[in-house]
């Protein structure tokens, strides 16, 4: 129903940009209110404890300080539940929106200073006088797993969850097989960090009853009835504002103690607050991720086919779980196979709590730990079978001609989680790649030292999971100028979404891009919502959007009908004009006075779809430094369709980044007192503009996705997935010679250094 | 992370700002502020006066001269950069000033700033140990000169008594063909080094070494001179196994930290790499 | 304290309190909020401005030492009501994403080729080293700015 394309699959450039490049984006911190007042929070100095005390009598006494609000003000409000995979058993280990008695990681809220600038409000969090009696920490999962000191007392346990991802039988797999091997993993503790630090401004009418909050992100409906609840107020109370927002990547946008305490203290003291979290705050308040080690065996014939994969996984999950804690751990669990055949498959993934910041979701949640273990068994396996790293992709990926392709059932969830690799052609996607990057040549590289260096490459291959159901909701209103206003349920997180929607309903419409404005996010915009996470918005959002423009079509049609007397499907529609055969035509604007406007809504049977692809690397190891460099890094996905190929690419090079941050620089650091020792932008490294210059990705649009009218499969969290294993297997094969393991993330030039100097003991194998 | 309140001069004389300092034993001098503004936002440092050299005059020439070179406190890492004549009349300092932090930082961090916070990492202090610099100080008392050898007493911490404040940086002629490295190794570019070395030698008509230098820093707790190394180093001919000697020597003489990017042998080892690598740079220098 | 500067090419004047660093002033007192706090420890270079032509960290510079410099921030890149060559650039090749830390790179771009219009691609990685950005990774940065050299080769120097 599409006619000429000329926005859709075009490199539009951005309707966003013109005010990020001006200075004139509106974040939230730029926002101010007549009478705000400026908040602080007083978080935990110690990892765990029983308070004692909080006297906040000196930060009253000091200048400019306003209020000071602690638990004894709250009283009874719920925990902060969970948005996704709310349970059995997890309403024991919520998170309280203030800790009361009980602190349990350092940077827990403890009280909310308010005064009239934030420097002031911050010498009034000094002068608070806190009693912390201190317990002892439970510094990591193996501590943890003890449960000998209990985060919980009544649970009994820190086990969370534990979840198992089972396909066929794997014990009989490996009986049978020729070949055994079983290593150990382990992916380090780090985070989003998105350029913007998190901020919220809040504003209470008490004349009206309404609470309203900006700075929302990701997923403002679920949120503002959250916070309605917690407040005693009816979710038509409380407005959500979407304002511009500085990356989300899974972390900004849940809901966390401040985004109840802010408004809280709004109404308490009957002032606009204004919050904007500083970096130090924000490295132990905002999620944290990724922390899993394992323990996993691959069985394989000795032609290399895999036959079965088994996998004990532990999540160090932190002290609560938070609104999505547990999707990282549900994904290793089910999606460590990745896009490879295993006909047999058994992975626990248990998440225990530990004294640290709580952990949610970060780009690809579990499947980026997931690649990493598989890739790197994979390639060990490989290389005691003596079979090239590319053949063993080749020979184990799953075949165009198996999809659908289910992957393992989940427990605890049953039939309900279960999912399918939807379309495509696994095997084109590592043939391009492999080609583009010049495996054959590369390869003959491999282990050589060169000019002092020591090369090695690797390839990896990937699926991501998108567009997680259950739907999103778009409307459309003819304006008096003719113009469209698209309001869409999905969230702007830098990623492009007014430009991707604005195609969308332009070419749906045939109006010109500058004749649609999309409005996102905001809570007043629409009855329901769902928002941006698991790459959703342009499957979601994006089909929401275009069943609403077809249908807003077809009143336009309608409507123009019967004022020029033709039949409705005689209109053509072209430019913002309505034409009939007779060659009469009226303006959208001159259709406007019908009230002309559809909303709907659209849901995908929560069938997820799966791009797809494959990433090959270069690497040059220098033993004498540890270094790491990447000299070449390809990645190819086919993405089903592509709305926008300059923002996806974007989306692909990001990804890749962010990845190699992971395998190669970031981490954060806790000692066995449950302090972060990074907690600062020098000490937490993220990549620079010099770490990685040689990236090339491809984007391919081969094979649709069936379960959405765009065919657009979800496609921000590829590129990241198989970045860990991809890295950790070129260094490991441009180390053969020492018999390097570089199976613990991330590999700091230390970590490397000592791999060159040390033999490694390997793994068990038969 | 607003800094604590404190109260703010910026004197126009020398006089004026120490007499400041002396009657507010808990004021802090700021210059450039790139690395004392960081601890004022974490909380780190609370003075309740900062003393700001601002507006002080004749603190911001490089002179250079028959008797060596004369670097002014306010002197900025981008005055260097800028300054040809130290391309070859100094290519040591040149070297080494151009790894330090990032471009906004060189438009604004300062020489006495840099000597006066000590961060054992940093790349001036470890300049100004190797080649013997010294340091003139200005205090209720007048001036005095410190050998930069004894000025860092460890980390973050140096001879300066509160109520003084560093003038001046002295390093001795450079002559032209001296043989010299500089090598850094860091995570990324611009952070602090894991370890850097800096040396030079001179060499002989025989080509036997003398007059060898090797400092290290950011494997220590303040940057100091490998004096082992120099020893095995004078009086020989470079060769690759005098290199791997020194390399080894280098590594053993040092005492490096463990911390959170990297462990104590890491470090060695990595002194040990850039040492040899220093050495076999300086001994090709000026050949074909 | 009462202190006075021009920016943007505007005389302006403000009492603001010693601690105030130069990009809170900006933001909060003078409502230019273009240029971003990613981090106020001078790690990020979301907050960087230029400053007497030198592209520095506003958020390690205090309000008070400001006084009688010349700052140019990101709502000064451009002249007029139309993007700058450098911002086009950037626009071009889809070089910035979320935009937070777009103002920053922007700035100390500018502040590079007005002084280097030749710089190369490993000069301008250099260069912007110091400043973080989580969305874009850095590639379309560069194109952009190795892109805009030819505007500032062409600029009139003053």
């Amino acid at each position: 129903m599409i006619g000429t394309n000329r926005y859709i699959g075009s490199p539009v450039e951005r309707i966003e940009d013109p005010r990020f490049l001006r200075g004139r984006g509106q974040f939230v911190g730029d926002l101010k209110r007549e009478g705000m007042l400026h908040a602080a929070i007083l978080r935990s100095p110690v990892a765990h404890g029983l308070v004692a005390a909080v006297d906040a009598s000196a930060a009253l006494a000091t200048a400019g300080v306003r209020a000071v609000i602690t638990a004894k003000d709250i009283g009874a409000v719920p925990r902060i539940p969970l948005r996704l995979l709310p349970l059995a058993g997890t309403e024991r280990f919520l998170q309280p929106v203030i800790a009361a008695d009980r602190v349990r990681y350092v940077g827990e809220p403890v009280a909310v200073v308010l005064g009239d600038s934030p420097a002031l409000a911050e010498d009034g969090v000094g002068a608070i006088a806190l009693d912390i009696e201190e317990l002892p920490p439970v510094p990591d999962r193996h501590i943890s797993g003890r449960d000998e000191i209990l985060l919980f007392e009544e649970a009994g346990t820190n086990a969370a969850m534990v979840f198992t991802g089972v396909k066929g039988d794997a014990d009989a797999a490996f009986r049978d097989a020729d070949y055994v091997r079983r290593d150990r993993f382990a992916v380090q503790r780090y985070t989003a960090l998105p350029m913007e630090p998190r901020g919220l401004l809040a504003e209470w009418d008490a004349a009206q009853g309404r609470m309203a909050v900006l700075g929302a992100a990701k997923v403002p409906f679920f949120n503002r009835d959250t916070l309605a609840a917690m407040l005693g107020l009816s979710p038509a109370q409380v407005d959500l504002i979407e304002n511009d927002v500085g990356g989300g990547f899974g972390a900004r946008g849940e809901f966390y103690p401040e985004d109840f305490l802010i408004p809280f203290a709004a109404r308490h003291v009957g002032r606009p607050v204004r919050w904007l979290e500083d970096r130090r705050e924000h490295l132990t308040s905002m999620n944290h991720a990724r922390q899993a080690d394992c323990e996993a065996e691959i069985a394989c014939r000795s032609d290399g086919t895999i036959l079965g994969l088994r996998g004990e996984v532990f999540v160090d999950l932190g002290a609560y779980i938070r609104t999505n804690g547990l999707i990282a751990p549900r994904n290793v669990a089910q999606c460590f196979t990745g896009p490879y055949r295993v006909p047999n498959v058994r992975v626990t993934s248990t998440a225990l709590l530990t004294n640290k910041t709580p952990s949610g979701t970060y780009r690809a949640p579990g499947r980026y730990e997931g690649s990493f273990f598989c890739e790197r068994l994979i390639e060990l396996a490989a290389r005691d079978l003596g079979i090239d790293s590319a053949e063993m992709r080749r020979r184990n990926l799953i075949g165009a001609g198996e999809m659908p392709y289910r992957l393992p059932r989940l427990e605890p969830g049953g039939p309900a989680l279960d999912t399918e690799c939807d379309s495509g052609d696994y095997r084109e996607t590592l043939e391009r790649c492999l080609a583009e990057f010049g495996w054959e040549e590369k390869r003959a590289l491999q282990g050589r030292e060169i000019d002092g260096r020591y090369h090695g490459v690797a390839v990896a291959c990937f699926i991501e999971g998108g567009g997680a159901g259950p739907k999103e909701t778009a409307r459309l209103d003819l304006e008096a100028d003719g113009t469209v206003s698209v309001y869409v349920g999905s969230a702007a997180v830098g990623q492009g979404l007014e430009t991707v929607m604005a195609q969308i309903a332009a070419d749906t419409l045939g109006l010109p891009l500058g004749q649609v404005r999309v409005l996102h996010g905001s809570t007043p915009f629409l009855d329901e919502g769902y928002g941006a996470f698991a790459s959703r918005s342009t499957v979601l959002g994006g089909s929401a959007v275009f069943e609403a423009a077809n249908a807003l079509l077809a009143r336009i049609r309608a409507a123009a009908g019967a004022r020029l007397g033709c039949a409705a499907e005689q209109v053509e529609v072209a430019d913002g004009c309505a034409r009939a055969p007779d060659g009469r035509a009226l303006a959208f604007a001159e259709l406007a006075a019908d009230s002309l406007r559809v909303t709907t809504a659209f849901g995908n049977d929560n069938r997820m779809t799966y791009t797809y692809g494959s990433a090959a690397a270069h690497v040059a190891v220098d033993l004498g430094t540890g270094d790491v460099e990447l000299l070449d890094c390809l990645v190819v996905e086919d993405v089903g369709r592509i709305v926008n190929p300059l923002t996806l690419h974007g989306q692909a090079i990001g990804g890749v980044v962010q990845g190699l941050g992971g395998a190669l620089l970031e981490h954060l650091v806790y000692d066995a007192n449950g302090q972060l020792l990074s907690g600062n932008l020098a000490d937490y490294l993220i990549p620079t503009a010099t770490d990685f210059p040689k990236i090339r990705a491809i984007a391919l649009e081969n094979y649709r996705s069936p379960s959405n009218p765009l065919g657009v499969k979800g496609a921000g969290e590829g590129a990241i997935i198989p970045i860990g294993g991809l890295i950790a297997n070129a260094v490991a094969n441009a180390l053969a010679s020492f018999g390097a393991m570089p199976n613990q993330l991330p590999l700091s030039p230390a970590r490397v250094w000592h791999m060159g100097s040390a033999k490694q003991s390997t793994g068990s194998s038969k | 992370m607003k800094p604590a309140p404190f109260d703010y001069q910026a004197p126009g004389t020398l006089r004026e700002a120490i007499d400041l300092l002396a009657s507010n034993p808990e004021a802090f001098v700021i210059a450039g502020g790139q690395s004392l503004m960081p601890l004022l936002a974490f909380r780190l440092a609370t003075p309740s006066l900062l003393v700001d050299l601002r507006r002080l005059s004749g603190l911001g020439n490089i002179a250079v001269g028959d008797d060596g070179f004369r670097l002014g406190a306010l002197v900025r890492w981008r005055d260097i950069e800028d300054d040809q004549r130290l391309v070859t009349a100094h290519p040591l300092l040149h070297a080494a000033v151009a790894h330090v932090a990032h471009y906004q930082i060189r438009n604004r961090g300062t020489v006495g700033g840099s000597l006066a916070h000590a961060d054992p990492a940093a790349e001036l202090p470890g300049v100004a140990v190797t080649c013997e610099g010294e340091i003139t100080l200005f205090g209720p008392a007048g001036s005095r000169t410190v050998r930069a050898g004894d000025f860092f007493t460890g980390p973050l911490s140096t001879l300066r008594q509160p109520d003084e404040i560093v003038t001046a940086l002295h390093l001795p002629k450079w002559p032209s063909g001296r043989r010299w490295a500089f090598r850094k190794y860091g995570r990324r570019e611009g952070d602090f080094a894991l370890a850097g070395i800096l040396l030079f030698y001179d060499e002989d008509q025989r080509g036997a070494l003398s007059n060898a230098h090797v400092g290290v820093i950011g494997a220590c707790p303040r940057p100091h001179r490998l004096t082992r190394a120099e020893a095995l180093l004078n009086g020989r001919g470079i060769d690759e196994s005098l290199i791997r000697q020194a390399a080894v020597t280098a590594a053993e003489e040092v005492d490096p930290p463990d911390d959170l990017h990297a462990d104590a042998a890491y470090r060695r080892g990595l002194v040990a790499t850039l040492i040899e690598r220093g050495l076999r740079a300086a001994a090709q220098q000026g050949s074909a | 304290m009462r202190v006075s500067f021009r920016i943007n090419g505007d005389p302006v004047a403000v009492d603001v309190e010693p601690r105030l660093h130069l990009a809170d002033c900006l933001r909060e007192v003078l409502s230019l909020t273009g240029t971003h706090l990613g981090c106020e420890h001078g790690a990020c270079g979301a907050c960087t401005v230029i400053v007497d032509g030198a592209a520095v960290r506003a958020c390690l510079m205090l309000t008070v030492q400001a006084e009688g410099a010349s700052i140019v921030t990101v709502e000064g890149v451009s002249t007029d009501e139309s993007l700058s060559p450098l911002q086009i650039a950037f626009r071009k090749h889809h070089a910035l994403q979320c935009g937070f830390c777009t103002p920053g790179m922007l700035t100390t771009a500018h502040a590079l080729l007005t002084d280097e219009p030749d710089a190369d691609a490993d000069r301008i990685r250099s260069a912007l080293s110091g400043n973080l950005c989580r969305c874009t990774g850095y590639i379309p940065i560069i194109e952009a700015v190795l892109e805009a050299r030819a505007a500032y080769r062409n600029a009139d120097k003053p």
